[in-house]
């Protein structure tokens, strides 16, 4: 199965010229570009193993493009997922988000029930 | 002495060219001598007040009767918002009552409307409650549209000063944790309202949940008239609908959500429901308008003590704020809303099928979503507005909106709202799930190019084209309603510039 995360999973995989351009539209907003990977991006997963730390202060997408070449090169059979922060009081968090890297054979989840008193069940999402 | 009903020419100061000199009368032995007296006499005009940083400012426009001045009537719009009566009271010395008093600082004649004046009112902090909307609500609407002066009356905006926001909680969950908790980022969030609204039964409804969210929209949506009807009781909705909303975050790998609308005829039974959504996992629940303030602040509490978000759907407001003339603008309803605390908030499309002039939307989005608003006429915004970090609302477009406006959705309201697409993604001619990619797909392709630096207002009907190329589902839909809008006239648009047109 697809996972559909990030802003432009629906559309065919980013190539690096396209990947490059939003790069260089967070840098144009003064954000922060970071590459974070891994082998389990369950919906709930929030803290994905950080390739360094957020790249401040560049003034170009080359950068990123080079560690995200090697993040590639050392994580190919995991999830690479490109963020871009934003300091800016009141937002302080992520602005823009989306996959720039799959495995070959991406991860499938599947529905674990339990039932509950009444007709209540309770699920978890876990690896099928 | 005067007649309640012949309020005769007035006053100095901020009045409008040609009113007579006319103010409070300050020798205290005929003040306060029994009778009636002028509202301006009486204190409430004051052409040279200079508003407070604390004081809370209203501007209303107001249509007064044939032969009443206007000056006359801006004071009694302050007088019966805050302290008076019709007549003098000798009571009134028994306090401080000049900070009592609503004082109308300024009138002016509404551009092209003759008739019809912006009166500005201040009123002291020591007016109001901290933290209750209803007390609010109570002293500034509460007597003063009924008056019989006034053919007519409508709150146009308010200032609310950091020192009464802070007050306030604000929204319990906020657009940024709100996308903390969805972790999505950089792009408008996609829904659908269930339809038909009435007569599905809990599994077919929670059959269209499922399809809708696998498809890829990140939430679907009660209608706000369903409830807990002979059809379909609420319980069975709850549980069908998690089902769905549960089956497609697996299929999918995205947090997804459904809103379970939970306006029921008590509180108690608010709160019952409320919990039973917590109990299934529900990250959002949802309110209707016409549950009332009071219990706006209550559920408020309730969703930031269970980590909810918290949805309102703006039902009934159009019977107040759509005409110009008389009500109360809904940019008004916006901030008293984003202080009562809800999260999400219908605010308008521009180009579906209600009413809302683009520039009067964008004052609502505005509202609800920055720091600061800046004094903006032409998006109806009358006054400067600091939010004191209050967290922001995440505005809902909903109504009639369909994926070949995209393009225009994104120009006018940017990344932080949820693009709500009913009809267009349940009617689609390939099913529901096919409707959900469609607008997933357009709408990922038009944040790309604008990102990209593409003019997406012009070029956006080529962007959704090159798309539909390998998109069949989006094909269909630009097939089906790619010339479809609604093009009419607003009532509620700005006095200060040309209506601007969507077509």
């Amino acid at each position: 199965m697809r996972i559909t995360q990030g802003a432009f999973s629906f559309l065919p995989d980013l190539t690096d010229e396209q990947i490059a351009a939003q790069i260089e539209y967070a840098l144009a907003h003064g954000w922060a570009v970071s590459l974070e990977f891994t082998d389990d991006p369950h919906p709930r997963h929030t803290y994905w193993d950080m390739w360094g730390i957020p790249m401040f202060d560049l003034k170009d997408a080359a950068g990123v493009m080079g560690e995200l070449k090697a993040c590639r090169a050392a994580h190919p059979d995991s999830y690479i997922r490109l963020s871009a922060f934003d300091s800016t009081r009141g937002w302080e968090t992520v602005r823009l988000a989306f996959m720039v890297h799959r495995p070959k054979e991406e991860v499938a989840y599947r529905l674990q029930r339990t039932e509950g008193p009444g007709r209540v069940q309770h699920y978890s999402v876990v690896r099928a | 002495m005067t007649s309640v009903t012949s309020l005769a020419p007035p006053a100095t100061g901020n009045a409008p060219a040609g009113a007579a000199p006319q103010g409070a009368i300050t020798d205290a032995k005929k003040r306060y001598a029994a009778g009636v007296l002028k509202y301006a006499q009486m204190g409430y005009w004051d052409g040279d007040y200079e508003p407070k940083e604390t004081d809370l400012l209203a501007v209303f426009r107001i249509t007064p009767q044939e032969g009443v001045d206007p000056v006359e009537a801006a004071a009694a719009v302050a007088g019966e918002s805050s302290t008076a009566t019709w007549t003098v009271v000798w009571t009134d010395r028994l306090t401080a009552c000049d900070s009592y008093r609503g004082k109308a600082y300024k009138v002016e004649p509404v551009p092209g409307q003759p008739g019809q004046y912006f009166v500005y009112i201040a009123y002291d902090l020591i007016l109001f409650e901290e933290g209750s909307i209803a007390n609010l609500t109570a002293s500034i609407i509460g007597n003063v549209f009924s008056f019989k002066p006034l053919k007519a009356a409508r709150l146009e905006d308010m200032r609310l000063p950091v020192a009464y926001v802070k007050t306030f909680k604000g929204p319990p969950t906020g657009i940024v944790v709100e996308r903390e908790r969805l972790n999505s980022f950089g792009r408008p969030l996609l829904g659908a309202t269930i339809k038909p609204k009435l007569g599905l039964s809990g599994k077919n409804y929670g059959r269209v949940v499922y399809e809708a969210l696998r498809g890829g929209l990140d939430f679907t949506k009660d209608d706000e008239n369903i409830n807990s009807q002979p059809f379909m009781h609420w319980r069975d909705r709850f549980l069908y609908c998690m089902e769905g909303v549960n089956q497609a975050m697996a299929r999918t790998g995205e947090v997804k959500g459904h809103y379970l609308n939970i306006t029921a005829g008590t509180m108690e039974e608010m709160y019952r429901r409320a919990a039973f959504a917590k109990e299934l996992g529900s990250v959002i629940v949802m309110v209707d308008l016409i549950i009332g303030w009071t219990a706006i602040q209550s559920i408020s509490e309730w969703a930031r003590a269970n980590d909810m978000i918290l949805h309102m759907h703006r039902a009934g407001h159009g019977t107040y704020t759509r005409q110009k003339s008389h009500g109360i603008s809904f940019r008004v309803i916006a901030k008293w809303l984003r202080l009562a605390g809800v999260d999400h908030l219908h605010a308008g499309t521009a180009v579906g099928k209600l009413e809302g002039d683009p520039m009067t939307v964008q004052g609502y989005y505005n509202v609800c979503r920055e720091r600061h608003n800046a004094v903006d006429l032409p998006r109806g915004l009358f006054f400067e507005q600091d939010w004191a970090d209050i967290r922001r609302v995440m505005p809902v477009a909903s109504g009639g909106i369909h994926a070949g406006q995209m393009h225009q959705l994104l120009n006018l309201f940017g990344d932080d709202v949820v693009l709500q697409f009913g009809g267009g993604t349940i009617g689609h001619p390939m099913g529901i799930e096919a409707g959900a990619i469609a607008n997933r797909v357009a709408l990922e392709a038009m944040v790309l190019a604008r990102n990209e630096g593409r003019d997406i207002l012009s070029e956006g009907p080529e962007i959704l084209q090159a798309a539909a190329k390998w998109c069949k589902p989006l094909e269909a839909a630009l097939h089906t309603w790619g010339s479809v809008t609604f093009d009419y006239t607003s009532t509620d648009t700005s006095d200060f510039v040309p209506t601007a047109s969507v077509a």
